[in-house]
C-alpha cells in the first residue's frame, strides 16, 4: 500500500487526547528542588553586589548562585549545527549568569529551593547593587556614536554583522539602476516607491513554557530533561557552557507543546545543568514562567526596512533596494544569520530587470534578544517586498496580480549567490489558484470607488522560501531502523517532534520505503541523546526533506537486508535451516514461487526476485497478485533473530549529508472589510494556497498552514511586544500580548499545487514555516485596495489604523 | 495540612492538602494527572481547564481548598472502562484537531461541557465557547472541526 | 502554589467579617480571579484570605417584595447571563458580563469582585452605572447600602472598607421596567481581553416607540472610574429617534464629560474616537432592542 500522500492519523494523537502524553515537566521525578533565575531590573550596566542574607533565611531555600560564582566562560545558544569553521561559529556572548546586564530581566543569579514559595519570597528579599548605563533600546539608540557596546570584548560598537548582497552583478546599486531608467524610459514614465517600514518584535507563545530538570549522577554526568527542539545541539551546548566534554552530558525531549524556533534555542538548559551540578545529586527543575517567556527567551526581530523600488509604468520592475536593521537585542542567538535571510529572500522574490540590493545590520540593543521564530525572516522581508509591490501597483494603477504574474521569480530561478534552485515551481499556479478562488477581478472591480467609513478590499502577497539551510550551514540527519522479532519496527531518529506531526510522516516513510505497514512501526519519540542517533532537529522546515532523506536511505538498507535473509532462508529452508519452525512454510513458499515463474528446483534465489509489501515478503516478478505472498515478515524476524545456523539483528543506520535545497512557494488572498470609525480590519475570506511540493500527509499539511495563517493574522492585526523607554518590557503577558482566540480566526482555506520536487526525498519541500509568511502583507495590500491608505508598520492595530485614517482624512 | 473530600475522575478521594494549592497543583501532584497543563498560571491560556460540578474553570485560579466536597473532571476520566475513547476524543483524532497537543486536553474538558448543554451550536457559538483556550498551533480549525462533529454526532444520538 | 499566609473559607456574611476584622491582613476572596492573579505577582502576597467562596446567601438572583431585583455578589458571570430574571430583564448586563474573558473566567469570576476591585474597565461597571445599582455592604458596623454612583472613589477604590462584605447590588423595578440597552466592550480582541473602552445605554422609549422618555450613558475606561455622562443623556431625552441629530448630540456631548488617558494600552485620542463612535453605536442598538426603529 502506498503511505506517502495517505491522510493517516497522528501516531501521538491517542496519547495527547488522553493526556497519557508525558511532557518534560510529567516526568519530574519526586523530590525535585525548584530553581528560580533572578533577573535584573534596570537594562544596562553591571551588578556590583548583592546582599542576599536576608533571601538565604527564608525556609527551604537551599543554595543562591549569582553571577559571580558561574564558570567564566561565554557560549553561543543559536540551534544551529556547530562548525568547524572558526570564522562561522555562533557568537559567544552569555554566560549561565552575566554580571554585564545587557537587557531588563538579564538573568543575574539563581535561587534553589526545597519549594517554590521559598523560591519566590527569597527573590523578592535578593538586593542587587548595580552600576548603570544608558539603555540602548532600538536600533538608532545602539548604532549611535555615543552609544556603550554591549560586548566590547566581541564587537567595538553594536554592529554584529553588516552583510550587502547584490542581483544584477557585485556591483549593482539602486541609484545607478535609478539614473539608468531614468535614460532609458524617461522619468515621467516611471514609478518610484520610497517607504521606511517596521515589522515588530515578536513572541512565539508555544503553550508549553521552556521547563527543564536535571540531575547529576554518581559517575559525573548530566541529565538534563527539556522541551527543546534541538536536543542534540542542547547537548553539544550544555558542555561548552559547562566547560564539560560532551559525552558528560545527556539530553533528553519528550513531548512538548510546540517551539516555532523559541526552542530552536538553547534556553535554560546550561543553567538547569549547572545548577544540577550544586545539589549532590538531587534534580533541580527550571520553570520559567510565562512572563519570562515572552520578555527574556527570544523572540522575532523587529526589523525596519527602508525600502525602494523603480518600475515603468506598464508594470515593469526594474530595480529594488532594502537596507534592514535588525534589533537582535542583548544577545546575539542566531547572530546576523536572520537579517541576512530577510535579506537575500527580500531580492530573489523578484526579477529585477536591472536588479536589486540588500543591505542588513544586526545589531545588539538593551532588550529581549531575538532569534529564530517560524519562518526566519522571512516574514519581515516579505512584508517589505509585498508591500513595495503594492505601492508600486497603487501608485501606477496596475493589477497586483497581473504585475506579480509578470515580474515574480521564475521558474528554474537560481540564486547566484548560493545556488539554491527553484527545481519545481509552482508559484503562478499558486497564484492563480488563489486569485480565481478569493475571486480576484470580480472583487477588485467591484470595490473600487466605495465610499463610506465601512468599505472592503481585497489584497495578495506572494512568498518564496528554501528547504533546509544548505548550503549557509550543514545539513546532517541519521536514521535507525531495527526489525523487530515479530516483523514491526523500531525507527529511531534524532529529529524531533514539536506538534508539526513529523513522527507520523517519518512513519510513514519508513512504511513507503520498506514495506513494513505503518501501524507496524513504532516510532520513538522521545529523543535521548545516549540513545538516538544524531540529528540537528525541528527547524527550518528541513526534517521532513533532510531527515527524510535519511529515512529513505535508512528504508532502503534494511529491507536489502531483510531480503538477503530472505533469499537465504528460502534457500536453506530445506538443509541448515529445516529444523527451525518456520522452514515448512518457507519451502513451500518456495515451491510456489518456482512453479510460478517455471523455474528449475535447484534455482538459486536472489534477493533481487524479492520484495516486499504491507509487512510480507512477495516474489517481485508477480507484485499486485496473491500467488505473489510468500511468507509474512515475522518469519524472516523470528528465525533471524534466533537461528542457531545464522543469527542477524537486522538494523540499519544511515547518515545522510544533505547537499541539496529547492525553493518552496505560495501564496494569501484576502477579502477584508475595514470598520474605519472603530479602527477595525474584519478578515471576511482568506486562502493560502502553496507549492511544497508533495503532500506527505494532506490533512496534517492543512493543519501546519491553518498555524501558520493564525500566526500571519496576530502579526498583521495584533502582536507586538513592547517596552517602556528604560527597556522594561510592557506586555509580556498572554492577556496583553494578543495572540488570536478562535474569536478572532476566520475560517482558514487552505489549497496546494503538488508538484513533484526532484530534490525531495518524497518528492516534498519545505512547509513547516512558510504559511505563516504572506498573510500579513496580503491584509495590509487589501487594506490599501480599501481606503487607499498605505501602511508601512505591523501589526496594524486599531489605534494605529484609527491614526491613519484621520490623518487621510477618512473619518 | 487540610484533608479535604472530593470527586475526582468519578472516584472519591481523601486528601491532605496544603491550603495554598491551586487546584492544578494538586491534580498534577498529589494526583498525577498531568493531562492538566501549565501554560500561564493566570488563567489567560486555559490548558489548565477541568470540569468543578461540570463547569470549566481554569484550576491555574482555583484553590484546592473550595473544591472540597466538589467533583473534579479531568481528560484522564473520559475514557471507557476499557479504555475506548470518548466521542470528543474520537472527534479530535479523527479532524486532526491535535498537533503539539499542550492545549488539547483542556479544550476536550471544555469540549465536555458543551456536550454536557446538548444544545445544537453553531460555528460562530462554539467559537465563543473555546475562546478561553488559546492554541498556537492550529489556528483553530480542526479543533472547529471537530467541536461540530461531536456536536453533530452527540445530536443525533440524543435525538434517536 | 500561591504566596498566602493562610486560607480561612468562611460559613457565612457573619463569619467572614469576624474573620476579616481579627487579621488586618486579611482580604476577602470571592472567585478569585483577580486577586489569585494579584497574588503571584507579588502585589498582595503573603495575605489572609477569608473565602466567601461557597457562601449559599451570596449566589443567585432573586425579586424583592417591590419587585426589586437582588443580585447576589458571589454569583458567577455564567450564572448571572444565564438566570431567567437577567434574561428577560436585564439582558445587557447579561451580555456585558458575557464578554468578561473566556468561558472558564466566566464560570469563576463573580459579580460582586467586578464591581468591588474597583476597575474601571470591569466589563459589568458601565451597565451598572446605567442601572443606579445599589451596592449592598454589611461590615461590623451593620448593613449599608450605596448607590452604585457614589462608589467609587479612584481607580482600584471604592467605599467599602476592608471588613466589609458586598453581599448584593440591587435594581429596582423603575431601573429596569420598561427598559431596554445595550452594552458594546471594545477590545483589541474580541475575547480574553480588558476593554479597552466600555459603553452602555439604558433607554425607555414612549409606548408607541418613537420619543427618548429616559436614556443613560454610561463608559468604562473614559475616566479613572467608570461614569455617567448625564449632559449627554440630557441632550437627547425628549427626542424623537427619527431624529437622525440625536446620534451626534449624544457623542458631542458625552466628549465633554469624560477624561481617558494615554496609557500604553491606548493613546487619548484614540479613546476619545472610540468614546464618540462608540456611544452612537451603542444608541443605535437600544433604540433597536427597546423596539424602536431606527433609520
Amino acid at each position: 500500500m502506498k503511505t506517502i500522500g495517505q491522510n493517516f492519523k497522528r501516531v501521538d494523537a491517542y496519547g495527547k487526547v488522553t493526556g497519557e502524553a508525558k511532557y518534560t515537566s510529567d516526568l519530574e521525578p519526586g523530590g525535585c528542588l525548584v530553581a528560580k533565575v533572578i533577573h535584573s531590573t534596570i537594562a544596562n550596566g553591571k551588578v556590583l553586589d548583592f546582599d542576599l542574607d536576608a533571601a538565604l533565611k527564608v525556609p527551604g531555600v537551599v543554595r543562591i548562585v549569582t553571577c559571580f560564582e558561574v564558570p567564566d566562560l561565554q557560549f553561543p545558544t543559536a540551534g544551529h549545527p556547530w562548525s568547524v569553521e572558526t570564522a562561522h561559529q555562533d557568537i559567544a556572548d552569555r554566560k549561565l549568569l552575566n554580571e554585564r546586564v545587557r537587557l531588563y530581566g538579564d538573568d543575574i543569579a539563581a535561587v534553589i529551593a526545597e519549594n517554590e514559595i521559598a523560591c519566590i519570597q527569597a527573590a523578592r528579599l535578593i538586593r542587587v547593587k548595580y552600576e548603570e548605563y544608558e539603555p540602548v533600546v532600538t536600533v538608532e539608540q545602539a548604532m549611535s556614536e555615543d552609544a556603550t557596546p554591549l560586548h566590547p570584548d566581541l564587537r567595538k560598537d553594536n554592529v554584529i554583522a553588516h552583510t550587502r548582497f547584490t542581483m544584477g552583478g557585485a556591483d549593482f546599486t539602486y541609484e545607478t539602476a535609478k539614473t539608468r531608467a531614468e535614460e532609458e524610459y524617461g522619468a515621467e514614465n516611471l514609478i518610484e516607491v520610497n517607504a521606511v517600514m517596521n515589522t515588530p518584535r515578536i513572541s512565539h507563545c508555544h503553550i508549553e513554557l521552556p521547563t527543564s530538570w536535571a540531575y547529576m549522577d554518581h559517575n559525573g554526568k548530566i541529565t538534563v530533561t527539556s522541551s527543546t527542539q534541538i536536543p542534540h545541539i542542547a547537548r553539544r551546548v550544555i558542555a561548552q557552557a559547562l566547560g564539560i566534554p560532551v559525552g558528560k552530558v545527556r539530553v533528553i525531549k519528550p513531548y512538548i507543546g510546540g517551539g516555532f524556533g523559541n526552542k530552536q534555542d538553547v534556553l535554560y538548559e546550561p543553567l538547569n545543568a549547572y545548577l544540577a551540578t550544586l545539589t549532590g545529586g538531587r534534580p533541580v527543575k527550571l520553570e520559567i514562567s510565562r512572563e519570562e517567556t515572552i520578555s527574556g527567551t527570544r523572540t522575532r526581530h523587529a526589523i525596519k526596512g527602508e525600502c525602494k523600488g523603480i518600475a515603468t509604468r506598464d508594470g515593469r520592475l526594474l530595480a529594488r533596494s532594502l537596507k534592514a536593521y535588525a534589533n537582535n537585542g542583548g544577545y546575539a542567538s542566531h547572530g546576523h544569520a536572520i537579517c541576512a535571510n530577510c535579506c537575500t529572500v527580500f531580492k530573489d522574490l523578484y526579477a529585477d530587470a536591472y536588479g536589486s540590493e540588500a543591505e542588513g545590520f544586526t545589531v545588539w540593543t538593551s532588550s529581549a534578544s531575538a532569534g529564530a521564530m517560524r519562518a526566519y525572516g522571512i516574514p519581515q522581508s516579505d512584508f517589505f517586498a509585498e508591500a513595495l509591490t503594492d505601492d508600486i501597483c497603487y501608485q501606477a494603477g496596475l493589477d497586483p496580480l497581473q504585475f506579480r504574474m509578470e515580474n515574480c521569480m521564475p521558474e528554474g530561478f537560481r540564486d547566484p549567490g548560493n545556488g539554491i534552485t527553484f527545481h519545481s515551481y509552482g508559484l503562478k499556479a499558486c497564484m492563480q489558484k488563489g486569485a480565481e478562488r478569493i475571486g480576484w477581478e470580480e472583487k477588485r472591480r467591484l470595490y473600487a470607488d466605495q465610499t463610506g467609513t465601512v468599505r472592503r478590499g481585497v489584497g495578495m502577497a506572494i512568498f518564496c522560501y528554501k528547504t533546509g539551510v544548505y548550503p549557509i550551514s550543514l545539513e546532517t540527519a541519521s536514521a535507525r531502523m531495527i526489525l523487530n522479532q515479530d516483523g514491526s519496527m523500531q525507527l529511531q531518529l534524532g529529529a524531533t517532534e514539536i506538534g508539526q506531526g513529523s513522527d507520523t510522516v517519518f512513519t510513514q516513510m519508513a512504511a513507503e520505503t520498506t514495506g513494513i505497514p505503518f501501524d507496524q512501526i513504532y516510532i520513538v519519540s522521545a529523543q535521548d541523546t545516549d540513545v538516538v542517533p544524531f540529528d540537528t532537529g525541528a527547524y527550518a522546515s528541513r526534517q521532513s526533506y533532510v531527515t527524510g532523506m535519511a529515512v529513505k536511505k535508512c528504508g532502503e538498507t534494511l529491507r536489502e537486508r531483510i531480503l538477503d535473509y530472505a533469499a537465504y532462508m528460502l534457500n536453506h529452508s530445506e538443509t541448515d535451516m529445516a529444523k527451525t519452525m518456520h522452514a515448512e512454510v518457507v519451502a513451500g513458499a518456495k515451491q510456489r514461487m518456482l512453479g510460478a515463474l517455471s523455474l528449475p528446483e535447484n534455482t538459486e534465489i536472489t534477493a533481487e526476485l524479492l520484495d516486499i509489501k504491507d509487512g510480507q515478503v512477495i516474489w517481485n516478478a508477480q507484485p499486485d497478485t496473491d500467488e505473489g505472498v510468500l511468507f509474512d515478515l515475522s518469519v524472516i524476524a523470528e528465525t533471524a533473530f534466533y537461528s542457531l545456523d545464522r543469527a542477524e539483528h537486522i538494523t540499519a543506520e544511515v547518515t545522510n549529508q544533505c547537499k541539496q535545497n529547492t525553493f518552496a512557494s505560495g501564496c494569501c488572498f484576502v477579502d477584508i472589510e475595514v470598520d474605519m470609525a472603530v479602527g477595525k480590519i474584519e478578515v471576511k475570506d482568506i486562502i493560502n494556497v502553496h507549492d511544497s511540493g508533495i503532500l506527505l500527509n494532506p490533512q496534517l499539511a492543512a493543519g501546519q498552514v491553518h498555524g501558520g495563517m493564525s500566526m500571519g493574522l496576530g502579526y498583521a492585526l495584533s502582536e507586538e511586544l513592547l517596552y517602556d523607554e528604560n527597556g522594561r518590557p510592557l506586555n509580556n503577558n498572554l492577556l496583553d500580548y494578543k495572540i488570536p482566540t478562535a474569536l478572532d480566526t476566520p475560517k482558514l482555506n487552505v489549497e496546494f499545487i503538488e508538484l513533484a520536487d526532484p530534490t525531495g526525498p518524497y518528492g516534498n519541500k519545505a512547509l513547516g514555516e512558510p504559511p505563516a509568511i504572506p498573510v500579513a502583507p496580503a491584509i495590509r495590500n487589501a487594506l490599501l485596495h480599501a481606503t487607499g491608505v498605505a501602511l508601512h508598520e505591523l501589526p496594524m492595530t486599531p489605534q494605529r489604523l484609527i491614526e491613519a485614517f484621520q490623518k487621510a482624512g477618512l473619518i | 495540612m487540610k484533608i479535604i473530600k472530593l470527586k475526582v475522575n468519578g472516584r472519591e478521594t481523601e486528601l491532605a492538602i496544603d491550603e495554598r494549592e491551586s487546584l492544578l497543583d494538586t491534580l498534577r501532584n498529589r494526583l498525577g494527572l498531568t493531562s492538566v497543563k501549565k501554560g500561564c498560571e493566570v488563567g489567560e491560556c486555559g490548558a489548565c481547564t477541568v470540569l468543578v460540578n461540570g463547569e470549566a474553570i481554569d484550576s491555574c485560579i482555583y484553590l484546592t481548598m473550595w473544591a472540597d466536597g466538589k467533583s473534579v473532571l479531568t481528560v484522564e476520566g473520559l475514557k471507557g472502562p476499557n479504555g475506548e475513547l470518548s466521542l470528543i476524543q474520537r472527534a479530535f483524532i479523527e479532524e486532526a484537531a491535535v498537533q503539539c497537543g499542550f492545549c488539547t486536553p483542556g479544550l476536550i474538558m471544555t469540549a465536555v461541557e458543551i456536550v454536557g448543554t446538548g444544545k445544537r451550536y453553531d460555528r460562530e457559538e462554539l467559537k465563543k465557547l473555546i475562546s478561553g483556550h488559546l492554541c498556537r498551533c492550529t489556528g483553530y480549525e480542526n479543533i472547529l472541526n471537530a467541536m461540530e462533529r461531536i456536536i453533530e454526532e452527540t445530536y443525533k444520538v440524543v435525538c434517536k | 502554589m500561591y504566596d498566602i499566609k493562610s486560607f480561612y473559607e468562611a460559613a457565612s456574611v457573619q463569619d467572614a467579617i469576624a474573620a476579616l476584622c481579627a487579621d488586618e491582613n486579611a482580604e476577602i476572596i470571592s472567585g478569585g480571579t483577580d486577586l489569585l492573579i494579584r497574588i503571584r505577582e507579588g502585589k498582595a502576597a503573603g495575605k489572609t484570605l477569608v473565602s466567601i467562596h461557597n457562601i449559599p446567601e451570596l449566589k443567585g438572583i432573586t425579586y424583592d417584595e417591590d419587585g426589586t431585583i437582588v443580585i447576589g455578589a458571589a454569583t458567577s458571570f455564567s450564572h448571572l447571563t444565564n438566570h431567567e430574571i437577567i434574561k428577560k430583564h436585564l439582558n445587557m448586563l447579561g451580555e456585558a458580563v458575557d464578554q468578561v474573558g473566556g468561558p472558564q473566567i466566566r464560570n469563576a469570576g463573580t459579580i460582586g469582585g467586578n464591581i468591588c476591585n474597583g476597575a474601571t474597565s470591569a466589563d459589568s461597571a458601565a451597565s451598572m452605572q446605567t442601572l443606579n445599582a445599589i451596592v449592598v455592604l454589611e461590615g461590623p458596623e451593620g448593613l449599608r447600602e450605596v448607590p452604585v454612583s457614589a462608589f467609587y472613589t479612584g481607580p482600584g477604590k471604592t467605599v467599602r472598607s476592608r471588613t466589609e462584605v458586598c453581599t448584593a447590588f440591587k435594581i429596582t423595578k423603575e431601573n429596569y421596567e420598561g427598559w431596554a440597552g445595550h452594552y458594546i466592550k471594545y477590545g483589541k480582541r474580541n475575547a480574553m481581553e480588558i476593554a479597552t473602552l466600555g459603553c452602555a445605554v439604558w433607554i425607555r422609549l414612549s409606548p408607541d416607540k418613537q420619543i427618548i422618555e429616559d436614556v443613560r450613558l454610561a463608559y468604562g475606561v473614559a475616566a479613572p472610574t467608570p461614569i455617567r455622562c448625564r449632559k449627554a443623556e440630557y441632550a437627547v431625552r425628549d427626542r424623537d429617534i427619527s431624529d437622525a441629530a440625536i446620534y451626534e448630540l449624544l457623542s458631542k456631548n458625552a466628549l465633554e464629560e469624560v477624561s481617558p488617558r494615554t496609557s500604553w494600552r491606548a493613546s487619548r485620542e484614540f479613546r476619545l474616537q472610540l468614546i464618540s463612535e462608540l456611544g452612537k453605536r451603542a444608541l443605535k442598538q437600544a433604540i433597536i432592542n427597546a423596539g424602536g426603529k431606527t433609520a
